[in-house]
């Protein structure tokens, strides 16, 4: 289980888990989780159609990946449409990605097997040069967060007093949304499109239901995507069953139990979470 | 006329029976994503449909008809969104993505399990995409007695939940029960998208009841008239999709059709598009349907 090409497994799916960790608990504090299951959908279409191309399926993982976050980001809304106006637009992006997809696969000589990796990932099985990339990524990925740490959490949290600060919600979410996209494309070949979005969203939910403090939520969303992938890759080793199986219901299991934590001491939770949640 | 529709496209079977199954799903979609879009679900939307999926190839692998497998997947899905998302839109959205999580894991499994069975993995691209042509003829009672359930009980509903949609504390102060006509709304939406992903894929039913919606809504002023606007765009758009996918057989690359799914949402998004483009008079609201049916010529 912990032989030679299992490490390259062990240390690249905790690259991602901390990856998703981070980039899910911003994901599920500014409600943007169908955009966090939108992009790595649409990037999962880039790659069929890079493929089709005959180039390199990075190409068209970032393509699709940065494409779609900018549309949505650019058309999105601003004040008090802002939701419901993101949520329209992350749809049609959504569908116009994988209408492409469609498209792409369906003109493309591609075996049902690497669209099925695309979709849920080939994490046993990752060679050394697969490794270097995807820490290097996730290094980018996670400045980025730090460098825009402040801003991203006060429009998360508090709108109204960032736009009168000057920061505005609208370029934040641009900015998160990039982020988003450049962690998907590399992640997505590896992990698949459907895993990502179960481990951005399970941990961070789970994390924000259990403690108020940002930076608290922040380091247990990372904790908790860390452990769900390391018991799902320990348990689909053993049983042979899809990754993807494991880590969409042990993330799901977690925010049932931080839920369940929550209505057992109520009054804890009740006044700071306000606080961030706005 | 000739080149739009290529000689034997209406004596095709297949043909009528996507024609007559996507008229049905266009307009369930059209009339039920208003209110979709109204009480921005559209995320719910999208996932009921991939979770209905997941329960249907469960049902196939346990040997039980598929319709009460993503029926009851649909229903359960709708029921435990509802049930552990708080009111506020932030966390139905955190809820419904871990739901979606869940069932996508779920889908995993099924497939996998279903591939030892079966040997193919044709499967998890039909979930995701399926196809308009190759609907069997007895699933279209199925599809349509779905439809007018769905549409039934959102006719009923429809007051209550437009007061729900807009304000929930004053329907709250009025004595609704908000959080029981979300239940009951999403049960519709369940049975509608859901039988739609499973006869024309997840993507294709997601555009037919959110694009449609989204254009009518920015251009009529009353729900009642952003219904009708928008079941009829969602119906031409469906309509010349089809009949465009059927003429791409004879385009490049030779004698391998392009997908209706990807006609369909071209089309919606175009005329979703024009809808920011036209100037702000008091036109009757005709102009998507005209945008959408110039546009491919």
């Amino acid at each position: 289980m912990f032989s030679g090409l299992m490490m390259n497994t062990w240390i690249t799916a905790s690259i991602v888990a901390v990856i998703a960790g981070m980039t899910g608990f911003f994901a599920v504090l500014r409600g943007q989780t169908f955009a966090a299951h939108a992009i790595p959908n649409g990037a999962f279409a880039g790659a069929a159609g890079a493929s089709l191309l005959g180039i390199n399926v990075i190409w068209g993982l970032l393509v699709f990946a940065t494409g779609g976050a900018l549309a949505i980001g650019a058309l999105g809304g601003e004040g008090r449409d802002r939701r419901s106006r993101n949520d329209v637009v992350t749809a049609l992006a959504l569908v116009l990605m994988l209408g492409l997809g469609a498209l792409f696969i369906s003109l493309g000589s591609q075996y049902a097997e690497e669209t099925y990796a695309d979709l849920f990932g080939e994490v046993f099985g990752i060679s050394q040069g697969e490794v270097l990339p995807i820490a290097g990524l996730g290094i980018v990925a996670a400045a980025a967060i730090a460098v825009a740490f402040r801003p991203l959490m006060l429009t998360s949290a508090l709108p109204e007093v960032a736009e009168a600060r000057g920061v505005s919600t609208r370029t934040a979410d641009l900015y998160f949304l990039v982020v988003m996209a450049l962690a998907t494309s590399m992640t997505v070949p590896v992990v698949g499109a459907l895993l990502m979005f179960s481990l951005m969203i399970g941990p961070a939910a789970a994390a924000r239901s259990v403690t108020a403090r940002p930076g608290t939520a922040l380091a247990l969303s990372v904790v908790i995507a860390l452990a769900t992938v390391w018991l799902s890759i320990a348990l689909s080793y053993q049983t042979n069953w899809p990754l993807g199986f494991f880590v969409g219901t042990i993330g799901a299991a977690f925010y049932l139990v931080g839920q369940a934590a929550r209505a057992v001491a109520p009054r804890r939770a009740a006044v700071p979470d306000r606080a961030i949640a706005g | 006329m000739h080149y739009l529709f290529e000689p034997g496209l209406f004596s095709s079977g297949p043909v009528k029976t996507a024609l007559l199954v996507g008229a049905v799903v266009a307009i369930t979609s059209g009339v039920i994503g208003v209110f979709t879009v109204l009480r921005g679900q559209s995320f719910a939307g999208h996932s009921l449909a991939d979770v209905a999926t997941t329960g249907g190839s469960g049902a196939f692998l346990i040997g039980v008809n598929q319709f009460w497998g993503f029926l009851a997947a649909g229903v359960a899905a709708a029921a435990v969104m509802e049930g552990i998302g708080v009111q506020r839109r932030r966390g139905r959205d955190v809820a419904t993505g871990v739901v979606l999580g869940a069932a996508l894991g779920a889908a995993a499994l099924f497939l996998y399990l279903g591939t030892l069975k079966t040997a193919t993995t044709g499967a998890s691209f039909t979930v995701l995409f399926g196809s308009i042509f190759v609907i069997s003829p007895d699933t279209v009672p199925a599809l349509i007695a779905s439809g007018v359930v769905a549409l039934l009980v959102v006719a009923v509903l429809a007051r209550v939940l437009l007061l729900t949609s807009v304000s929930p504390d004053l329907a709250r102060a009025r004595g609704v029960n908000v959080r029981l006509v979300g239940i009951a709304y999403l049960a519709a939406l369940a049975v509608s998208v859901s039988l739609a992903a499973v006869a024309i894929g997840a993507v294709l039913s997601t555009a037919l009841l959110i694009g449609p919606s989204a254009t009518a809504l920015r251009i009529t002023k009353t729900p009642a008239r952003a219904m009708a606007v928008s079941a009829l765009a969602g119906l031409v758009a469906t309509w010349l999709g089809i009949v465009l996918a059927y003429d791409s057989y004879y385009w490049p690359p030779h004698g391998r059709g392009w997908p209706v799914s990807f006609f369909v949402v071209a089309l919606v998004l175009i005329g979703y598009l024009l809808s920011y483009v036209r100037p702000r008079t008091r036109r009757a609201p005709r102009s998507p349907h005209e945008g959408v049916e110039c546009s491919p010529a």
